[in-house]
């Protein structure tokens, strides 16, 4: 591209000059609101600033893998609810893809009860507000499953109640070795243990999410024109390679680029897990604010965390992306 | 939940965007202005606020707005309540939502000094404990290590359960909920083997389950939670409004009045104390920007502290608690107020 010089005779120098006096104008905009939210907390007596996240948070965090106490820093309960958000998202990320693409392919299937089947599942999950599914899931986990004192037993040493799930955890102590759950009075303990939060949390955004990328799939398999499959065929390609060497290289073109925003969607519907008490970043900076009354700035750290952790995600889905678009010849 | 959020959000919103005119003695006039008093209350705890069959708000805290409402507008009807969970309570006092904070809301000192909000006065003593299935044969919360707790998310209770577990070096687990109703259905159903939160709200919670002696109560009380209604910082006029209107009902019970009785009283009384409360010989509503008979209303259209904590909380009522620490000082209590001269 050719630069034009900065002067108001050149297009491009006038193009500049518009965009400097947008920049300006946005930028005097929020200068406005950061000083009147400033005055009118001052006026109002309300105290601001990030210092309290050295403070101690004094409040407990119910599971997470960030070790966090109560003497820990407000900083550190956000990096545990961080970490949390992280987990429940990427695990979420990781079911829901071959599940959607599953569900996606079973739509496309020959077999009618496979496709009625694949269809009810991507309508119905499509169309239930995903705060509801939550309930669901949870219901069903603290409703219907024994107590925890006297859990179902699913496998040996896998318990699984309404305490949750609670698996052999693998140890390195002097060797492999292996953490085995007890069922004690207040339940089984020891061992990995996955809350019903957690569990709920996680059906739920997989389940919902997987109907969305189901419908990513179907469309990019359809997207790749009739004519190439009849090609295959012609030129004696199996149904198998017909899918690995000629459908599926021209879906994953169509595919990716929605597929990211669902997996941006899953990571910020995340945040509903307040509703059923699982602690993400969200439900640690709403006891933050009650804790401390610095409304404003966790709401401003909630929103740089989704923030940064999206345009992660996006960042490396392009980079994918640019190694499955159709290289042009 | 998703609407509790977006209600704090929207509170936020206001807070930053809204000019600061209604601030500084402006709400007393801003009150009479609407012709109603707007007053935060629990969406849900039986005994201080929740809504009856009929829709209608019964409660402790609910009879402290009624009252703000008979002294100010001469009508205890006149308010309009908005029920809030624990984590929308002080942003829509911040923003100017509400006129007053009625919310059996603990008093200390980061809230009072940080949230530019001010208590006026204490309406309730109470403790934070635990409540626990029968089942479960605990009879000590210091018998609870290693157990799952429920909590809810943004209350000082969330504090405590830390503290008490960690003086006593004990773990526990805790289940962090944003709404009364979501700890309660999930201890119920067997989630935590405890619940903990102030004394009387665990009463009240009791009162919901189908059979109430299937839950045990625990002993042990672990905290100091002062209960009372707060205003806005910065308008010292209705700061003495909420304030003075708490202690004349303390008042007018000390004095031996009652809501049946008090007409009577009015005329025939001749105690100096009665004869002032209720307007007869002094105005001592001018001081506070109201007229002489403001304390009178309270009482005949309200009732005295005792006749609301018997109507609301007392033995008779579901939730069945002992007057105990919220007795007035003559008998034994705390609840002790400065005299109405």
């Amino acid at each position: 591209m050719k630069r034009g010089r900065l002067s108001w005779s050149t297009r491009s120098g006038r193009a500049l000059a518009w965009q400097a006096a947008l920049l300006l104008l946005l930028v005097l905009c929020g200068w406005a609101l950061a000083s009147h939210a400033a005055g009118s907390l001052a006026e109002r007596q309300i105290r601001t600033g990030f210092g309290f996240l050295g403070q101690r948070a004094g409040f407990d965090i119910g599971e997470g893998p960030v070790p966090y106490g109560p003497a820990d820093s407000y900083l550190r309960a956000f990096a545990a609810g961080l970490a949390n958000t992280l987990r429940v998202s990427l695990l979420g990320i990781l079911l829901a893809t071959p599940l959607g693409a599953l569900v996606g392919l079973g739509r496309l299937s020959r077999n009618l009860l496979l496709r009625g089947l694949c269809g009810a599942w991507v309508e119905v999950l499509r169309n239930v507000p995903l705060v509801i599914q939550l309930f669901a899931w949870y219901l069903a986990i603290t409703e219907l499953l024994p107590e925890a004192a006297s859990p179902l037993l699913l496998a040996p040493h896998v318990f699984l109640s309404k305490g949750g799930l609670q698996l052999p955890l693998p140890a390195l102590a002097g060797g492999l070795s292996l953490e085995l759950p007890e069922v004690t009075a207040f339940g089984v303990q020891g061992g990995l243990s996955l809350t019903p939060e957690f569990l709920a949390l996680l059906a739920g955004l997989t389940t919902a999410t997987s109907a969305s990328i189901a419908e990513v799939v179907r469309a990019g398999v359809l997207a790749v024109p009739r004519g190439q499959a009849e090609a295959a065929l012609a030129l004696g390609l199996s149904r198998r390679q017909l899918v690995r060497k000629v459908l599926l290289p021209q879906a994953l073109r169509v595919i990716v680029p929605p597929l990211t925003s669902q997996y941006l969607n899953l990571t910020k519907n995340s945040s509903l897990a307040v509703a059923i008490g699982y602690p993400d970043v969200v439900s640690i900076a709403n006891t933050a604010i009650n804790q401390s009354g610095q409304a404003l700035e966790c709401i401003l750290l909630i929103m740089a965390v989704y923030l940064t952790v999206n345009l992660c995600t996006a960042l490396l889905m392009n980079l994918y992306n640019r190694r499955v678009a159709l290289v042009e010849r | 939940m998703a609407s509790a959020r977006l209600t704090s959000l929207a509170a936020l919103a206001a807070l930053l965007l809204t000019p600061s005119a209604a601030l500084a003695g402006k709400t007393l006039d801003a009150v009479k202005a609407r012709g109603e008093v707007v007053c935060g209350v629990n969406t849900s705890a039986p005994g201080f606020s929740s809504a009856d069959s009929q829709g209608r708000w019964q409660g402790l805290d609910v009879d402290t707005c009624r009252a703000v409402a008979a002294a100010v507008l001469g009508d205890a009807a006149k308010v309009k309540f908005v029920p809030l969970n624990s984590q929308q309570r002080f942003a829509a006092l911040q923003a100017g939502e509400i006129d007053v904070l009625s919310r059996n809301t603990t008093w200390s000192l980061t809230r009072d000094a940080s949230l530019g909000i001010v208590f006026t006065h204490i309406n309730y003593f109470d403790g934070q404990g635990f409540m626990v299935p029968k089942k479960l044969k605990v009879d000590s919360a210091r018998k609870l290590g290693g157990a799952t707790v429920c909590v809810q998310a943004g209350t000082t209770s969330e504090k405590n359960v830390a503290d008490f577990f960690a003086a006593n070096g004990q773990k526990y687990k805790s289940v962090v909920f944003d709404t009364a109703e979501a700890i309660q259905s999930a201890f119920f159903s067997g989630r935590c083997q405890a619940y903990t939160t102030d004394m009387s709200d665990l009463a009240g919670a009791r009162t919901k389950v189908a059979r109430p002696a299937d839950w045990v109560i625990l002993p042990e009380v672990i905290s100091k939670e002062p209960l009372g209604p707060s205003v806005r910082r910065g308008d010292d006029e209705w700061f003495a409004i909420v304030k003075w209107v708490g202690y004349a009902m303390l008042e007018a019970e000390e004095a031996g009045l009652t809501q049946a009785s008090v007409d009577r009283q009015k005329a025939e009384s001749k105690d100096p104390v009665v004869q002032r409360l209720l307007g007869v010989s002094e105005d001592t509503g001018k001081l506070l920007g109201l007229d002489k008979e403001w304390a009178y209303r309270v009482v005949k259209q309200v009732g005295t502290y005792g006749e609301s904590f018997d109507r609301n909380l007392g033995p008779g009522t579901p939730s069945n608690l002992p007057r105990g620490a919220n007795r007035l000082w003559s008998k034994g209590g705390l609840m002790y107020a400065p005299p109405v001269r």
